[in-house]
């Protein structure tokens, strides 16, 4: 009993206070969206915190369904920060867009109680009920702005396609469970390990794939992503390129190292195949794009292509260097939405590369950070997104995928064509016109995401970067130990 | 004829690739999509609730799951109904209708 409320504890506590604070907007005398974001925000910086102050011991809860560990809290730590980046993100721009409304606030700690759910999940079930949790908090975020036909649109494409991909997801689940007799992941893995791969579980496990290779936007299955992406309000989309896409990330991560973990060479192909399929479209799609958030959408196709790399590897140095690399591919992207939110002129938000023309001589500071962002996703030593390619593509070629790595070397130098465009752009374009002064908590989180991706923090010495890698490298160790 | 595990699991496979070709092939209704994919979660039930009665128990699992797992599919697919209806309100209200092939502001 009290093992379980131990491991279930940031859950616990999501759930609580996500409740609490849906009864504490409704209040019909004052507008309480502001007070509840704050609120909200703090909630999720302690979840975030919470898994590694009180390092509980590894444990499961509900007779299995969930099971917490290292790499769990790991994930969590990150969701948790990056959702409570998001959040304040879109405080000014859903006031200027008279959106300001408290749900908001709330779906956003549902969809983090979704996640983390999600990342801890040791079950069929429990993995499909975090999943739809999300799910179902994402598409009203993603329809938002309800006057607003593309966020409609957004939501209508979002939902639709969500819906099949958990259909998939489904299907692949039942023909798990039919064929191995259980949903427990580690029951599933004793049951193959008995009776070999049958055709049974490999259609299962390829089901299953598809399914979550929607939800990190991996191609074949990206359609929605840069419709979704544009059409959103501009922090929603923040926020959908961040913590869910590490959520549906790490639970692929547990499937495969779990209940797969002895069918390596059924699914390695699969894994080769969506990285490499991602990473074209990410690479050659964006190139035509004239709308930034478009333009980001296949870019975190790319890099979804670039996480799975070190995945197909199928090693503790692998996850580990999925891990480091998504840690540090949602830092930069944060940074990168905090400037886009800063494209605002006097009477409302521009979208377009080339609003950006000249912003080098208007807003030098706001230029600055966007530039080193985009020098650090295009991965130029020293900035932090080399580090972050360093450690994904070396397990990959300790495996024996160097093939695989060059065509993921190749597909980062053609990105990095729209990169340099939009730093060309900024700094020798003709300038036409000028941003309004973005409002402070926008430039923070900014600034801070420059800092981090710049290599300052983590000169050999200061022991910040061991720790970083040496956490990262406990969670895969505890997925392999499970 | 015996009915045996091998049939339910046609009729779902059947239902199942009805439900995934009717999202893709139909250009007319939203409508329609939302009962496509209804019909797919009820194919996934078909087959939980058909390998649960006739599967040989494996050590560690009680094959009841299945079931179990049906009752949350049903509750899911209820509130995601109740999600995409309300989505879809909102959609026609700024679009006037809901044709399928009208669903183009973005593309590229």
């Amino acid at each position: 009993m009290f093992q379980t409320v131990s491991t279930i504890l940031p859950e616990l506590f999501l759930a609580v206070s996500a409740s609490l604070l849906l009864g504490f907007g409704l209040s019909k005398t004052s507008d309480r969206s502001t007070v509840v974001r704050n609120i909200a925000a703090g909630i999720l910086i302690v979840f975030g915190l919470m898994g590694y102050v009180l390092d509980r011991p590894a444990g499961t809860s509900f007779s299995g369904l969930l099971y917490n560990n290292d790499f769990s809290d790991f994930l969590k730590t990150i969701i948790g920060f990056a959702a409570a980046a998001a959040l304040l993100l879109s405080k000014n721009f859903f006031q200027k867009e008279n959106l300001e409304r408290y749900e908001f606030s709330v779906l956003t700690l549902y969809a983090v109680l979704g996640m983390s759910i999600m990342v801890s999940s040791n079950n069929l079930l429990s993995m499909y009920v975090g999943i739809e949790m999300q799910s179902l908090s994402l598409y009203i975020m993603a329809a938002f702005n309800r006057d607003s036909l593309r966020s409609s649109e957004a939501g209508l494409k979002y939902f639709v396609l969500g819906a099949l991909s958990s259909g998939l997801l489904l299907y692949g689940a039942s023909l798990v469970y039919g064929f191995t007799g259980s949903i427990d992941f580690e029951t599933i893995r004793a049951s193959i390990a008995l009776t070999g791969p049958t055709t049974g579980v490999i259609a299962g496990m390829v089901f299953l794939l598809c399914g979550l290779a929607f939800k990190i936007s991996a191609a074949p299955f990206h359609m929605w992503t840069p419709d979704v992406y544009e059409g959103s309000p501009t922090p929603v989309t923040g926020f959908f390129a961040a913590a869910p896409k590490l959520a549906a990330m790490a639970i692929i991560t547990r499937l495969l190292i779990v209940p797969f973990g002895d069918i390596m060479g059924q699914w390695q192909q699969v894994i080769v195949v969506l990285a490499i399929m991602s990473m074209v479209v990410g690479a050659f799609g964006a190139i035509m794009q004239t709308n930034i958030k478009r333009l980001m959408a296949y870019s975190s196709i790319a890099n979804m292509g670039y996480a799975l790399v070190p995945l197909a590897a199928g090693t503790i140095a692998g996850v580990q260097g999925m891990l480091v690399f998504m840690a540090i591919y949602i830092i930069t992207v944060i940074g990168v939405f905090a400037c886009i939110l800063q494209m605002r002129l006097r009477n409302g938000m521009v979208e377009k590369v080339s609003d950006l023309s000249g912003i080098s001589k208007s807003n030098p500071g706001m230029a600055l950070a966007l530039t080193m962002l985009m020098v650090s996703l295009i991965g130029i030593p020293p900035w932090l997104g080399f580090f972050g390619k360093l450690y994904a593509f070396t397990p990959a070629v300790e495996a024996g995928l160097l093939w695989l790595v060059v065509i993921a070397l190749v597909a980062s130098v053609v990105s990095a064509f729209y990169y340099l465009r939009i730093i060309k752009t900024m700094w020798f374009d003709e300038p036409n016109r000028e941003f309004v002064r973005a409002p402070r908590q926008t430039r923070v989180i900014a600034i801070i995401s420059v800092l981090l991706v710049i290599p300052v923090l983590i000169i050999p010495g200061t022991g910040i970067a061991e720790a970083a890698l040496g956490l990262a490298e406990n969670a895969a160790q505890a997925l392999f130990a499970q | 004829m015996l009915i045996g595990l091998h049939h339910y699991l046609i009729v779902a496979a059947i239902l199942f690739t009805i439900g995934v070709f009717g999202i893709f092939v139909n250009r007319k209704n939203v409508i329609i999509i939302l009962m496509c994919v209804e019909l797919i979660l009820l194919a996934v039930n078909i087959n939980f609730v058909a390998f649960s009665t006739h599967m040989e128990p494996v050590a560690g699992a009680d094959p009841i799951v299945g079931q179990i797992f049906a009752l949350f599919i049903l509750t899911v697919a209820a509130a995601e109904a109740a999600v995409g209806l309300a989505i879809l309100v909102v959609y026609f209200r700024n679009r006037g209708n809901i044709a399928v092939e009208n669903i183009d502001l973005m593309k590229g």
